[in-house]
């Protein structure tokens, strides 16, 4: 850590990492995988801002429906469209879990955002997770669906057939670093950005560049409420073009 | 004096590996820069081509975060 | 330098791992966690969230699709009322010209008689003021030859001659005639 070295001796205290730091809630410095810690209260936060807009803000059943309502029917609206277009008539099965997928992540990194919080979807062994249980699924239900069939994604039939053992490699190598991509993706993302408003707000700790870092926190938190809802889409649809290469292999 | 050598190297590779990022901005920027090109020519046709645009981007992208990756783990982890 | 580097890094190292992402003691809990609030989320959406939004989006579809569908009911309608009134108007329309045709014809067949009667009528007036006149001006004409004679006699007597009764009035009859 040089910028921390550096930074004792000009004054500036660099830290951009330690808001990432997993601890214990209630003391104590193990982390046993049942330990209460920081990870689990900002996932119930999730799971409660998720149970608020979904249940709390529909219970009326409005016809007419109110702000909260509409935007639950859009989140609603707008993945089932998204796996309607990308995945077909066929994925729309597998709605429910492509929706706790996405609103998991979008509600994470949108609490992320939050000062002070901490941002579960910059783990790698949050979003690890997440991708594999994507591509073990993916690839055990194409397998499942097709059998060896399920093997032509990867024999590209279109091309001419010097090419196809070549093209299959690349689609080979490309299929398996799908979840290293998919998860490092979307943790780089908020991890990059966080880091990078932490910089700047030790930045405004000089009086000469305070005011000047302070416009550039608030700008790269502006551009980072973006990212957090397009990593979670980018997240879903990346599912849906996975599923659907599952469910149709055949290009 | 060893130890400080291979950390310069690290961190000289961590320098590096962040020029991937440009390729990355220089991709990302190439899929904007043409759909917006082929929506303003057919208007019509780019709402429903919204979604391939940013899986272009996430693909684009992806590189640039392994750059990132890459530098980080030179940094922290090597 | 060098030294302080490394002592600044090996405490950073102490407190906390240079990139908590790749402190591999905290993996288990971050998972554990991590799946509980997936089916925690799973559950809600599965269970709750999603058959409630469905079935409120179908009931909204339905209500839209039923009030098109009586809406265009209703303009079919009016539709079929305008049309009516049209048609309606028309006939009215078509009637009052008979009638006003018939009126007219009714009319014209009794201006006609009425003229007929009334060039009668006249004719026999005609008639009968011509024979007055006629007897009027035979009349006046005697009287004329009558007066002429008497003054011819007169200015004849009054310039000192005597005139014979025969020559002024075959005179004056000669002069009534020019």
């Amino acid at each position: 850590m040089a910028s921390e070295a550096q930074g004792e001796e000009t004054g500036l205290v660099f830290h951009p990492m330690e808001q990432f730091v997993v601890k214990p809630l209630f003391g104590g410095d193990t982390v046993m995988w049942y330990t209460p810690t920081n990870v689990t209260l900002w996932m119930a936060l999730t799971v409660l801002a998720v149970f608020a807009l979904l249940v709390l803000g529909t219970s009326r059943r409005a016809m007419i429906p109110s702000r909260m309502q509409s935007v639950g029917e859009l989140a609603y609206g707008f993945i089932y469209r998204m796996i309607e277009d990308v995945a077909g008539k066929d994925g729309v099965k597998y709605f429910p879990y492509i929706m706790t997928l996405f609103m998991f992540i979008v509600f994470s990194n949108f609490l992320g955002l939050l000062p002070m919080a901490f941002t579960t979807t910059s783990h790698i062994a949050v979003t690890g997770v997440l991708a594999m249980a994507v591509f073990l699924t993916v690839t055990i239900l194409g397998f499942v669906k097709h059998g060896l069939g399920f093997l032509g994604v990867f024999w590209i039939s279109s091309a001419p057939l010097v090419l196809r053992p070549v093209l299959a490699l690349i689609e080979v190598i490309s299929y398996f670093v799908r979840p290293l991509s998919h998860s490092i993706r979307l943790a780089g993302n908020m991890m990059a950005g966080h880091a990078v408003i932490k910089v700047f707000a030790a930045f405004a700790a000089v009086l000469a560049i305070s005011p000047f870092a302070i416009v550039a926190i608030t700008a790269i938190y502006a551009l980072e409420v973006l990212v957090a809802f397009i990593q979670a889409y980018v997240f879903a649809i990346l599912t849906c073009v996975y599923l659907k290469d599952a469910l149709h292999p055949h290009h | 004096m060893e130890g400080d050598i291979v950390q310069m190297g690290a961190y000289i590779g961590a320098g590096l590996a962040c020029t991937g990022m440009g390729g990355a901005a220089v991709g990302v920027g190439h899929v904007v820069g043409n759909f917006l090109s082929g929506a303003l020519r057919n208007p019509s046709a780019a709402a429903g081509q919204t979604a391939t645009m940013f899986i272009g981007i996430a693909f684009a992208e992806a590189l640039g975060i392994f750059s990132f990756l890459v530098a980080l783990l030179l940094m922290f982890a090597v | 330098m060098a030294t302080q580097t490394n002592d600044a890094a090996g405490q950073a190292a102490d407190a906390a791992p240079g990139m908590p992402q790749l402190d591999f003691s905290t993996f288990g809990n971050q998972i554990f966690w991590l799946v509980v609030t997936l089916v925690a989320i799973y559950l809600i959406l599965d269970r709750i969230a999603l058959p409630r939004i469905a079935e409120v989006l179908a009931e909204r579809q339905d209500r839209i699709t039923g009030d098109i569908a009586a809406a265009e009911d209703l303009k079919a309608q009016a539709l079929a009322a305008e049309e009516a009134y049209n048609k309606a108007l028309a006939e009215a329309r078509t009637e009052a010209q008979t009638i006003v045709a018939k009126a007219k014809a009714d009319m014209q067949v009794e201006l006609e008689a009425a003229i007929a009667k009334a060039d009668v009528e006249i004719a026999a007036k005609t008639a009968v003021s011509e024979k007055a006149i006629a007897e009027i001006r035979a009349g006046a004409l005697d009287s004329v030859s009558l007066v002429a004679t008497e003054t011819a006699t007169a200015v004849v007597a009054a310039i000192g001659g005597s005139a014979d009764a025969d020559a002024i009035s075959a005179a004056v009859t000669e002069q009534m005639k020019g």
